[in-house]
């Protein structure tokens, strides 16, 4: 038993928090072989998919959404976030994408960042402070992404890259994708480019190839139950490169959405069952 | 001997084809290079000089996948010059200590306390005892690695080599050059080594 519970321990910091006590009955049921702790695993997905605490950033989102905010007293319900002002159906399947009024590629979180300075009149530092939350401070943006990323649930990826800055964005963050550096030599490829992999018993996704790239790009935003967060894709990719070895990946900066680009493409065809919920 | 003054112009001519392309380097970065610099800022021990990349690096980044057979040579080639064996010449050292190693994961993310060792996470990649059933496939399984090979000073060295500098031996390859990039002190690789090579190792039953 103190075997199994060092190993769990183990897991819990090279996996990146692994809710231990959780995990513990799924792990102790057996200790025979990988295999069949990866089934337990997986049992245990499952069970905890039958109630998604994600519902309740949806909810708070949608009032965040509809109250009149900052210092211009405006709600979002004038922000375009790509399907014209105050549409949130769909909007996610077609992010990140380019917008005329900032000339830029966008995605959802930088989007939302952008209305509160133009629409809401916060400051470019208020609006982009406490995005990702945590239980003392709850984070406005993540439950907006949980609300209008719940929106497009069921529908299918459908990123373009036909404007020269999309293109450009793909390209670039594809480039990220590739790119080895820090003192492990990593890049995102060492850990998703090869098929049926595994950091101790977490499965990784393939992320250059369609059908697993859908799977995991779909998945995201998603409830955390080890965290007791929603957490955004913006975060997904900050604790990424953290264990990665990298420096902070600056949040809604342009090399952020240039990778959400390149991954959101590959995924294009998948549909969205955002958010979900993960260990 | 005869040998020494043709290495010494292998090396003076890799020092300057070194130079050359980094030359070239800074002075056109890509757009990519630009936009991920702007991308990231310093937080705890990791400043934003862990993008820039040696010669490797920059390399095996060129070509994930297939790369020609002189890149591969040359790649292996350099980090091959790069291993440094212990002064003392004993290569093995404790594997209970090793284990301790192959089992942490910890060190130089920016949430990690700089001051505290650093793990080697072999587990994250490779299976090594039957004892620990959570490992990852990233990595061969290195279970009974000694046995199967034999318990000889030449696999010694190629084990403390391989720890120390993965590249030497398989370009590009996804382990961290753990002696090289100073992960893992000579110690610590001489424990691990010890895991895989010692007789009475877990790894080796």
């Amino acid at each position: 038993m103190q075997n199994i519970k060092r190993t769990i321990l183990v897991a819990v910091v090279v996996v990146s928090s692994i809710s231990a006590a959780l995990l513990a009955p799924a792990l102790s049921a057996q200790t025979s072989s990988g295999d069949a702790a990866v089934k337990e695993i997986e049992k245990y997905r499952q069970a905890l998919g039958d109630g998604n605490p994600a519902e309740l950033w949806e909810a708070r989102g949608e009032d965040i959404w509809k109250q009149k905010r900052g210092p211009n007293k405006v709600s979002f319900e004038q922000c375009d976030i790509g399907m014209g002002p105050g549409k949130v159906k769909g909007a996610y399947a077609v992010l990140p994408r380019y917008f005329e009024d900032t000339d830029k590629v966008e995605d959802l979180e930088s989007r939302l960042v952008t209305c509160m300075v133009m629409l809401q009149g916060y400051k470019y530092a208020d609006a982009k402070k406490n995005h990702f939350g945590s239980p003392e401070h709850k984070s406005d943006i993540e439950a907006l992404v949980a609300y209008i990323t719940a929106e497009s649930r069921g529908m299918k990826m459908n990123v373009s890259v036909n404007h020269p800055k999309e293109k450009e964005a793909f390209e670039i963050g594809k480039k990220m994708f590739f790119h080895r550096g820090g003192p492990h030599d990593f890049g995102c490829v060492t850990c998703h480019g090869a098929d049926n992999t595994r950091i101790r018993l977490q499965d990784l996704p393939n992320l250059t190839k369609k059908e697993p790239a859908q799977r995991a790009y779909t998945s995201w935003p998603a409830y955390r139950v080890s965290q007791g967060e929603l957490r955004s894709f913006q975060w997904r990719l900050f604790d990424c490169f953290r264990q990665q070895r990298f420096p902070e990946l600056d949040f809604t900066s342009q090399g952020s959405i240039a990778l959400t680009m390149y991954l959101a493409k590959n995924a294009n065809g998948g549909t969205l069952s955002a958010p979900s919920i993960k260990r | 001997m005869n040998n020494i003054p043709v290495a010494k112009f292998v090396i003076a001519g890799m020092a300057a084809l070194a130079l050359t392309s980094a030359g070239a380097q800074s002075a056109k970065p890509s757009p990519a290079d630009i936009v991920m610099k702007a991308s990231f800022k310093d937080r705890g021990q990791a400043k934003v000089d862990r993008l820039e990349q040696d010669e490797t690096q920059r390399l095996c980044s060129q070509y994930p996948e297939k790369r020609p057979m002189d890149v591969a040579r040359k790649i292996e080639a350099l980090n091959m010059k790069l291993v440094k064996y212990p002064a003392d010449g004993k290569l093995l050292g404790d594997w209970k200590e090793g284990e301790k190693v192959a089992q942490s994961g910890v060190g130089k993310q920016f949430s990690d306390n700089p001051a505290n060792p650093s793990g080697g996470n072999c587990y994250a990649c490779h299976q090594l005892t039957k004892a620990e059933i959570s490992f990852g496939n990233i990595g061969p399984s290195l279970y009974n690695f000694g046995k199967l090979r034999g318990f000889t000073e030449a696999m010694q060295r190629y084990a403390y080599g391989k720890i120390y500098n993965a590249d030497a031996y398989s370009a590009c390859t996804n382990m961290p050059r753990f002696g090289h990039q100073g992960i893992l002190t000579e110690q610590q690789i001489k424990n691990v080594t010890a895991l895989l090579m010692d007789p009475n190792s877990p790894v080796n039953k």
